[in-house]
């Protein structure tokens, strides 16, 4: 159908994706749930961006919302996705009419979903996943070729004899085998964008890592950008490139991947990267972080982290701080940095 | 038998039955011998398929062996019943993964922790006061007693379920993968508590998980288990350190370590394959097809467990002189 | 639908005062528990199908309880002998006829609106006893074959293929034929067991031949209810077996006993709730069945069923006030309890309770913003 007609920002070049001011909300019997409140960022072409958080800090529904994928009680109710889809358009992904994102969805934005198991229908084989997808988004395409393709395809991950397996039902295969056949989809279409949610959690560590070097593979074969969601911050040391730490349904802190390990300037950053236990360096006693996480119906006032915050001073409980450049391309979001 | 080991099991096997088949097997447990000394931690690490969990449940009778020995505190307990049996339940205690479905959803707290009490016959003067003195040592308070478990965080009945475990005071715990279900935040919380507890009350734990950082961090003596057996053993910083056996190598490699300069400059030791099936079992040495070091030897007989150096045991033909 | 849910939490609040004055601090103890109770009051209360079937079910105990006390007309006087006019009349509805019976009468001349009392006893009390002996047999020998397995379990599961392949009819007659001589026997040796039964069922020492049928029915009934019972308990019970707070439990060292009692049994309570209230309106139905057929009490004992087959004989010129009068109250009893079991269903889910709730608040909300805009 049309496109987009205005644009109130634009894509500058290089960007792939432009989010701003996301805020979306889940209404349940408890009251109103602010998941997530005033997101933005970015992500270039070919890069490897890591949304890192604990549970309940918003980075699932980020990702969902980034193509509508949110259902009631739950609602978008603020911000803009810019998206530079293949032929070079830029279209506002939460604006645009159904049948277009439709399109986007699978052929130019694809999702790896955290547990293989659920993500595959029992009731079809692995080929016909890869070859459905196929069909779906290039209608000139024969079955035939779809076939010879999927087999390919299973190839390039991975996956060994792929001509028996591409015949394999889910059940057949192994938790890392499905993961894979799940990433053949995604990339069959050869997307813009990969967004991958949480994909090595379930997985073995041998498995993960052999998962995880499969996607930076992947990555730059097709020189696509990916979104990966983790709570893990030893998979983000080894493959992400920029990092987004998140808190409470904020974006806290954003910088490059060895700036973040480096010289995290967050307080929670600082405090998360201490709470880790790092194998290789001897620990006398894990940092731990008080406190939980908020409840985001009743939010803390002023900035989210405020009540477990050993830095936090007046000003933090009641004004939220805004988002500061420290230094180039490193972004925090504290009243330790602002100056007056 | 050494005179402070506090737990002992000797040709420690645990055949699972296949369903349709008679004589296949689920050999989860294969062949292992565990000595776990008093006051310490003993970290099993594993993937799934392992065993690691099937092994904590041995030692503390919630499975039978299908062979071998079980020694706790100079007694064999493999075969006990009855009023003994149950005099070792308060002895051994287990904390379980899954901090959501080890709590009696129909119990408040009081009453999932007055239980093991009354099970074995112990009075309080003051059940009130005392539950909350005993909530307040896992930092939680008076406020958490008449709740439900679903009104409780994730850590929160993590705690629950941990002092549930240590309200007997038991001289030996296991936990299997007390954290894995927790967030970063609250499992350090968590582990440095477990920590505390330890040592007030004299405790020697089992600590199961697939998380090398955590056990690290917990654990005094680490084991490799792989396929149902130990492949490797050795105290905690040494098998960091210098690990000897290529599976605990390939493990060290492929974890995931929070240093981007570290995790992108060290060279990964490439694994072949995946995780075999512990009912199908390779001839010979059972890591051998996907072994990068596989010699002839290993295709057709199994490695014996050596000590190569002082306290550390490695089962590999790579280590055994000929 | 307000006014039941404040008084249900009137009730509450009465109990749990009483509670408060016997064992102080037992409110601020047991709150959490109080908080669920109202929630259950709550969403009971937003359900206009647990509603309904509430007030039909308590319709019927009450006629239950109070219906041969409220009966005018004795059930045992064939008042045709002394007025002939009272064969099998028509109902009449004053102010062209008074004094005359509202629903007409049965061959024997009773008034059939007098009886339906009498009925509702017998029903209630029948369902009420099949239920009650039914299904806590079934349940804990579902138990036990759940949760022990093995060799138990087949042997426990085979017994209920054998009685679920009988056929209950078959039985029934079987039992029709042969047990009321040795309940008679039963009877004669006990007498309190006898009183007891007669008052119970509203009957006069005279129908205690009748009783003995009656109870002959009951007794297929309830060997043909528990496998049922026996087999769903077993499948929820293999489910609940497998979780980690019932493994938590055996490392405790609590014995196989109190898992089953403590832990098992009150997370599986819900389903056998639900079943237990549908099967009060089936139990109905089908003592009237079998009633029908002719295998239970006779005259004069007034059962819905029989009664009914009685008519047939002269349907439907000469009787069909008496089939659509009692059909009709079959039809409510039976209809009552369902939707009270099916009330309770979507209650007793914690899941669809707090659904319940969330579309009652949404509604609510909603209809707030339309005040406040309009």
């Amino acid at each position: 159908m049309t496109l987009v007609k205005t644009v109130e920002e634009t894509l500058e070049e290089g960007l792939v994706l432009k989010v701003r001011g996301l805020d979306v909300r889940f209404y349940t019997y408890a009251g109103v749930v602010k998941a997530v409140s005033g997101v933005s960022f970015e992500v270039r072409e070919k890069e490897f961006v890591a949304l890192v958080g604990e549970t309940g800090c918003g980075k699932t529904v980020t990702t969902r919302a980034l193509t509508r994928l949110i259902d009631p009680p739950g609602r978008i109710v603020a911000g803009s996705v810019l998206f530079r889809r293949k032929n070079g358009t830029v279209v506002d992904l939460l604006k645009v009419p159904d049948e277009v994102l439709r399109e986007i969805r699978g052929n130019e934005i694809a999702y790896i979903f955290q547990d293989p198991s659920s993500a595959l229908d029992p009731l079809y084989t692995a080929g016909y996943h890869i070859v459905e997808t196929l069909i779906a988004h290039n209608k000139k395409v024969k079955r035939s070729e779809a076939v010879r393709e999927a087999i390919r395809l299973l190839k390039e991950v991975l996956i060994p004899h792929p001509e028996v397996r591409v015949k394999n039902y889910p059940h057949e295969l192994s938790g890392g085998m499905r993961q894979r056949v799940v990433i053949a989809t995604a990339v069959a279409n050869k997307p813009k964008l990969l967004i991958a949610d949480e994909p090595t959690t379930n997985l073995d560590v041998t498995v993960q890592a052999q998962i995880l070097d499969l996607l930076k593979e992947v990555q730059s074969r097709y020189s696509m950008s990916v979104i990966l969601i983790t709570h893990n911050l030893g998979v983000v040391a080894d493959v992400a490139d920029r990092v987004y730490v998140m808190y409470a349904g904020k974006i806290v802190e954003s910088a490059d991947v060895f700036t973040i390990f480096e010289k995290p300037m967050h307080p929670y950053t600082r405090m998360l990267l201490r709470a880790v236990p790092n194998p290789l360096k001897k620990i006398e006693k894990l940092e731990s972080i008080p406190g939980t996480v908020p409840n985001l119906i009743n939010p803390p006032p002023g900035c989210r982290f405020h009540p477990r915050c050993p830095y936090a001073k007046n000003e933090c409980m009641r004004e939220e701080p805004p988002t500061i450049e420290v230094e180039r391309g490193h972004y925090v979001s504290c009243w330790l940095y602002h100056r007056r | 038998m050494g005179l402070t080991s506090l737990v002992k099991g000797v040709g420690l096997k645990k055949y699972f039955p296949v369903r349709g088949s008679f004589f296949k097997k689920v050999k989860a447990v294969d062949g292992v011998d565990i000595e776990i000394a008093k006051g310490e931690t003993f970290g099993v690490v594993g993937e799934t398929g392992s065993g690691k969990s099937t092994l904590g449940r041995l030692l503390l009778r919630l499975i039978e062996p299908t062979a071998g020995r079980i020694y706790f505190d100079g007694k064999d307990i493999t075969k006990m019943k009855g009023e003994a049996l149950k005099r070792f339940r308060r002895n051994a205690q287990m904390v379980f993964q899954d901090p959501h479905t080890s709590l009696n959803p129909r119990l408040t707290i009081a009453e999932i922790l007055l239980e093991p009490l009354r099970e074995h016959g112990i009075i309080v003067d003051d059940p009130e006061a005392f539950l909350v003195e005993q909530l307040e040592m896992v930092g939680l308070g008076k406020q958490h007693l008449y709740r439900y478990p679903h009104e409780l965080s994730g850590g929160q009945k993590q705690r629950v379920a941990i002092l549930r475990a240590i309200l007997l005071k038991p001289k030996f715990v296991v936990l299997d993968e007390p954290t894995s279900a927790l967030d970063v935040s609250v499992q350090a919380q968590i582990l440095n508590m477990l920590k505390d507890l330890q040592k007030k009350f004299n405790m020697t734990y089992m600590f199961i998980s697939h998380d090398l950082g955590v056990v690290k961090y917990m654990s005094n003596k680490i084991a490799v288990m792989y396929l149902g057996k130990f492949m490797e053993i050795a105290d905690a910083d040494e098998i960091f350190e210098k690990p000897l056996h290529p599976y605990t190598k390939v493990l060290f490699s492929s974890i995931p370590i929070p240093d981007p300069k570290i995790a992108r400059s060290r060279k990964r030791l490439r694994i072949l394959g995946e995780p075999p099936s512990p009912i199908n079992l390779p001839p010979g040495c059972r890591f051998h097809p996907r072994c990068p070091y596989v010699m002839d030897r290993c295709r057709r007989e199994e490695p014996p467990m050596i000590e190569v150096e002082p306290k550390h045991y490695v089962t590999c033909w790579l280590y055994v002189k000929k | 639908m307000d006014v039941i849910y404040r008084a249900l939490c009137f009730i509450i609040d009465l109990f749990t005062s009483f509670m408060e004055r016997i064992r102080p601090g037992w409110i601020e103890r047991n709150k959490s528990k109080i908080d669920e109770w109202k929630l259950m009051a709550y969403a009971y209360s937003k359900s206009p199908i647990a509603v309904t079937g509430g007030i039909l079910a308590t319709i019927t105990v009450i006629l239950a309880l109070f219906g041969p006390l409220i009966a005018w007309e004795p059930y045992w006087q064939y008042k045709v002998v002394v007025n002939p006019d009272l064969w099998l009349k028509p109902p009449c509805l004053p102010p062209s006829c008074s004094g005359y019976p509202l629903l007409g009468t049965d061959e024997w001349g009773r008034d059939i609106f007098s009886l339906i009392f009498y009925g509702y006893r017998i029903s209630f009390i029948i369902s009420v006893m099949v239920v009650v002996l039914g299904v806590p047999l079934g349940v804990i020998l579902g138990l036990i074959a759940g949760y022990k397995g093995g060799y138990v379990d087949e042997v426990i599961m085979r017994l209920t293929d054998i009685f679920m392949a009988f056929p209950g009819l078959v039985l029934a007659i079987a039992f029709a034929t042969i047990l009321p001589q040795r309940i008679r026997g039963l009877l004669d040796a006990s007498p309190q067991l006898k009183d007891f039964l007669l008052w119970i069922f509203a009957l006069r020492p005279q129908e205690y031949g009748q009783l003995a049928a009656l109870l002959s029915i009951f007794l297929a009934l309830v060997l043909v209810w528990w496998p049922t019972y026996a087999r769903v308990v077993r499948g929820t019970v293999l489910s609940v077996r497998e979780q980690t707070f019932i493994e938590a439990a055996r490392s405790l060292g609590l014995s196989t006993w109190r898992i089953l009692i403590k832990h098992i049994l009150p997370n599986i309570l819900s389903p056998i709730i639900v079943f237990a209230t549908f099967d009060l309106a089936t139990a109905v139905l089908l003592a009237a069945s079998l009633s029908f057929l002719g295998l239970g009490p006779q005259d004069p004992v007034p059962e819905l069923g029989f009664m009914i087959s009685k008519a047939g004989r002269f349907f439907p010129e000469r009787s069909w006030w008496i089939v659509v009068s009692l059909g009709i109250v079959l039809l409510l009893i039976a209809f009552g309890w369902n939707l009270l079991g099916d009330g309770l269903r979507d209650i007793l889910d914690p899941r669809t309770r707090r659904a319940i709730e969330v579309r009652a608040r949404a509604k609510a909300r909603a209809k707030a913003a339309k005040v406040k805009g309009g």
